[in-house]
């Protein structure tokens, strides 16, 4: 027991055990949903709570290391938790915690797979990333990264009834083992001739210039695979709708932080020592992965769709910082290093908070109205205001708006950028700050994507007369989005503390921390010496003083008198919901702008059309391009082969003899 | 933080309220006088304002709370916005709250929530305003960052009134980069502040309105919020204008008596440029909303090419 309370290691592994145990008694009464709702969830979100605390704690601690003689002979699983991992592990357990408890209310009747084997799939997912983060060999963390694409993989095909979720999980499954296999030999290549997979190991092999080339190309294949990097995206749009809503939030807003933090091992702790171009091909990279995906944003018109290509233009902003603090790194400026990946780690924890809560509230939503359409919805603010105002918090966090956390991470992002002109190479310091021109592009483009995402559900006149029925979430499913909330708030308010706490990450990493002593506890001086500062708290009570005194002035000096009318509208009349701005409506400009980067097919009514019919259908120029010609390669070789079976047992038998024979001949 | 910085605080942000429907007021008798008019008073911005106040507000039956609160929040991003922007004095003690990105954050604030708002009733002119209002807002917030990221580069920080002070004090030069910024900071300045070519304030009822759009179901004091909220972004852009490329003449820390120096300096910038962005508007035509990313993205690429030459010539 007194290991528990010493050591955040050991609590960690305890609660990963837990989770697994969890997961394990769901199995018990596989067709109970009120034991697994009632009693599993919320046991599974305490265990998370705890967890995000221990985290916390592990941020601090010194490193700790453990060898567990668990799995093959001669091959003990290695496990450490240093501040890194920690940072991933208070994000899984604060994130997870906040999910399960929606949860827990969420599961119904009559979906695909039974509650309970739902229950132990959804924790073995979450225990699985638990140990991702905390193996130290490569062994470990291949079994623990392939467990938790199976489990998730299961997850996405909860309702593997339908034909197009069975195949969103084939594309997901296909591109998560072409992404392992990078990994796999990613490890291979670090092992650098000493044939010890332990992380260890790994530090201690000092690579040629070349082989670290290769292994950090395989690593950023094979973590942007799981990610969601351009132009291995293509899973992401197809796998978050396909999935429930809270494994779309636990995916978007936790798994594809474990691909950051994988990314951040290789290259910052692993390899140790990167090369300029590497983040030379990482910043371009991510920028273009978040305007890609910020732009295919807005142009979608299925809630979750939208919310998964908002998750890849925000893994792009991830990316591009990690990319940027490679370029500062490998010239020799740790400091602005320090505050690009310090960005890059704040940007992944509130991408967590957000991206779960906007999840969650389309799951609301979905089980409220049985849509996810969303040219069928609208006007749900007064029949959920619950679920309306926390997605509100949701949205405005992610558009980066003071002061809320997705506006400090951006913030940090721009003040290293605003710095980059100061690296001693010619062109790459011209060719940086350029890159800040396109962040705040993709960070704008966010804004209106919110905009669409909020205004087109929750507000204006309900589309769909039957979203009149629409009820709010129960109260489990309201406590899981305040928790994600209240996070989304914190993180915004008090990013001093945040920052102090990821310095202790770059420290370890070997590079300064930002921890600016002089400046007040309020008040966010990431550079001592450069004069720029954000005090979020005091924005918000500036901004709350002048709101409470010009109501307080209107109500004292005027009157409150108010009338409620039908709406005026110019004095049309006649108003119907038909009349709003359609989803399609909404993303027009963003279409016609940024024209090129889509394929779309119009289906435009003649004048002599009895029942005119316009549609537009949005296609993804990358998948027709990349995915399409390769498929039809693949489909090609396999057809070439094809001759060989020939369905007769006699020619397989064949087969075998034949492949005995050679391989005897080659042993012999 | 001397009870004088509190002071020049609270006074900069009782100048923007009261100078900045004075300053709407200007522009529209200058616009009126070069277009043979016979012009409105100065005045008449407060006059209508006054008379928003009293009268009993009508919402729609539809309008959520959000409706309601929308027009409290832009004013307040606004207010708040005006006391971070050195006009008169660049030693402002809430200006270490929030720097120029946090500024820029603001407004967006504040357009966010006017679309939104907009879009709560669900009328076809409602959600047109804001669909267009955002798509100005994505190609001009770029821009105007771009800007301060030119000026940033020049003074090396974000904090507004340092920029201000430091290009103030620097010695009088050329900034190439400043030239072409300063170029884009007016077009981002038309299209933000619903002026022509990108909108006209002067209209109703028509099918290329943008900001008068998204006002259509507001009425009475959330109509006088939501209009001198309007008037505060034209005067607080209008700052920022002074404050990155006209800096001489604020006060810049040497007591009361450069602060009551300031107050004529800045009235005087105000007369110039309201009379000058009078002049912009009659000589333009106003653009088709299809043109209005064009007009945009010509000022985003000014401003790129403002840092470029920044970067080349490191001026």
């Amino acid at each position: 027991m007194t290991a528990l309370t010493d050591s955040p290691l050991a609590a960690c592994l305890a609660l990963l055990v837990a989770w697994l145990l969890i997961g394990l008694a769901g199995l018990i009464r596989p067709g109970s949903l009120r034991f697994a709702g009632r009693t599993l969830f919320p046991l599974g979100a305490f265990c998370g709570a705890a967890l995000a605390a221990v985290g916390i704690w592990g941020i601090a601690s010194p490193p700790e290391q453990v060898v567990l003689l668990v799995g093959l002979p001669d091959l003990p699983a290695h496990l450490r938790l240093d501040a890194l991992s920690s940072v991933f592990m208070a994000v899984l357990g604060a994130a997870s915690a906040g999910i399960s408890l929606f949860g827990a209310g969420y599961f119904r009747r009559g979906q695909g797979t039974p509650p309970g084997l739902l229950c132990f799939q959804y924790h073995l997912f979450l225990a699985a990333m638990g140990l991702v983060l905390l193996a130290d060999d490569a062994y470990a963390f291949m079994v623990a990264w392939e467990t938790m694409a199976l489990a998730s993989y299961f997850l996405v095909t909860a309702q593997h009834r339908m034909a197009e979720i069975r195949s969103a999980g084939f594309l997901y499954l296909l591109i998560a083992h072409v992404g392992a296999i990078a990994i796999l030999l990613c490890f291979g290549v670090l092992q650098g001739g000493s044939w010890h997979f332990t992380f260890d190991a790994m530090r201690a092999a000092h690579l040629d210039p070349g082989r670290a080339s290769v292994a950090f190309l395989l690593a950023l294949f094979g973590f942007g695979a799981k990610a969601g990097l351009l132009p291995l995206h293509v899973w992401l749009p197809e796998a978050h709708p396909a999935a429930p809503s809270p494994v779309s939030a636990l995916m978007s807003g936790v798994m594809l932080k474990t691909a950051v933090y994988g990314m951040l091992r290789v290259t910052f702790d692993l390899l140790g020592d990167p090369q300029s171009w590497w983040g030379m091909v990482m910043l371009p990279l991510g920028l273009f992965t978040a305007l890609y995906g910020a732009v295919f944003a807005a142009a979608q018109t299925d809630m979750k769709r939208l919310l998964a290509y908002s998750s890849i233009e925000n893994i792009g902003i991830i990316f591009a910082a990690i990319g940027l603090a490679v370029v500062f790194v490998a010239n020799g400026m740790a400091g602005l290093g320090a505050l690009a990946l310090i960005a890059a780690l704040y940007h992944s924890i509130n991408h967590a908070f957000m991206k779960s809560l906007l999840f969650l509230g389309t799951g609301a939503v979905l089980h409220a109205t049985g849509e996810r359409n969303l040219g069928r919805l609208g006007g749900l603010i007064h029949r959920m205001p619950w679920v309306a105002w926390l997605t509100l918090v949701g949205a405005l966090a992610i558009a980066g708006l003071p002061p809320l956390n997705g506006f400090v991470s951006e913030w940090l992002l721009l003040q290293a950028f605003l710095f980059a002109h100061e690296v001693p190479r010619p062109f790459v310091n011209m060719l940086l700050p350029l890159g800040a021109a396109l962040l705040v592009l993709a960070a704008a483009l966010a804004a209106y994507v919110m905009v669409k995402f909020f205004g087109v559900i929750f507000l204006g006149q309900p589309r769909e007369a039957a979203l009149a029925r629409a009820h709010d979430a129960g109260r489990l499913e309201r406590s899981g989005l305040v928790w994600l909330a209240a996070g989304c708030f914190a993180l915004g308010l008090f990013p001093a503390q945040v920052v102090a706490r990821l310095g202790i990450v770059t420290q370890q990493l070997g590079l300064p921390a930002l921890a600016n002593t002089a400046a007040p506890w309020w008040m966010l001086v990431p550079l001592a010496d450069r004069e720029a500062s954000y005090a979020p708290t005091a924005f918000l009570l500036a901004v709350a003083a002048v709101v409470l005194l010009a109501i307080l002035m209107v109500r004292v000096l005027y009157h409150r008198r108010v009338r409620r009318g039908p709406p005026w509208d110019c004095g049309f009349g006649g108003l119907d919901a038909r009349m709003q701005d359609t989803a399609e409506g909404f993303g027009q400009p963003i279409r016609h702008i940024f024209q090129p980067f889509f394929a779309m097919t119009r289906e435009l009514p003649t004048p002599f059309d009895k029942a005119p019919h316009y549609a537009v259908t949005i296609g993804d120029r990358i998948w027709q391009t990349c995915y399409a010609p390769l498929g039809g390669i693949v489909q090609r070789v396999a057809d070439s082969f094809a001759w060989i079976q020939q369905g007769r047992i006699a020619v397989y038998l064949l087969y075998s003899f034949v492949t005995l024979v050679v391989l005897l001949a080659l042993v012999i | 933080m001397s009870p004088l910085h509190i002071l020049t605080q609270v006074l900069e942000m009782a100048a923007a309220l009261v100078a900045a429907p004075l300053f709407v007021g200007w522009v529209n008798q200058c616009r009126a006088w070069l277009q043979n008019r016979s012009a409105p008073s100065t005045l008449q911005p407060y006059r209508g304002i006054y008379k928003l106040f009293h009268k009993d507000a009508v919402i729609a039956e539809n309008a959520s709370s959000l409706f309601r609160i929308a027009p409290y929040v832009v004013f307040g991003a606004m207010v708040v916005a005006a006391a971070v922007i050195p006009s008169m004095s660049t030693r402002l003690p809430f200006s270490r709250a929030a720097d120029a990105i946090a500024l820029v954050g603001l407004f967006a604030t504040a357009r966010v929530f006017l679309s939104l708002a907009a879009m709560d009733v669900g009328t076809a002119f409602g959600s047109l305003g804001a669909r267009r209002e955002m798509m100005v807002g994505f190609l001009a917030e770029p821009a105007l960052l771009m800007v301060i990221f030119v000026a940033s580069m020049i003074s090396g920080t974000t904090a507004l009134p340092v920029i201000s002070e430091r290009l103030a004090t620097q010695a009088l030069g050329l900034y190439p980069s400043l030239a072409f910024t300063g170029v884009a900071f007016t077009m981002v300045l038309l299209a933000e502040n619903a002026r022509i070519p990108v909108d006209n304030p002067a209209t109703h009822l028509e099918l290329t309105m943008i900001h008068e759009a998204m006002l259509l179901e507001y009425s009475a004091r959330h109509l006088a919020l939501m209009e001198w909220a309007a008037a505060l972004k034209l005067f607080n852009y209008a700052c920022i204008g002074f404050a990155v490329f006209l800096p001489w003449g604020a006060a810049m820390g040497q007591g009361p008596a450069s602060l009551l120096a300031a107050i004529p300096v800045l009235a005087l910038k105000l007369t110039i440029a309201g009379a000058g962005l009078a002049i912009v508007e009659t000589l333009s035509a106003k653009l088709r909303v299809f043109r209005a990313p064009e007009f945009l993205a010509t000022a985003f690429m000014l401003a790129v090419l403002g840092l470029l030459v920044h970067l080349l010539l490191g001026a």
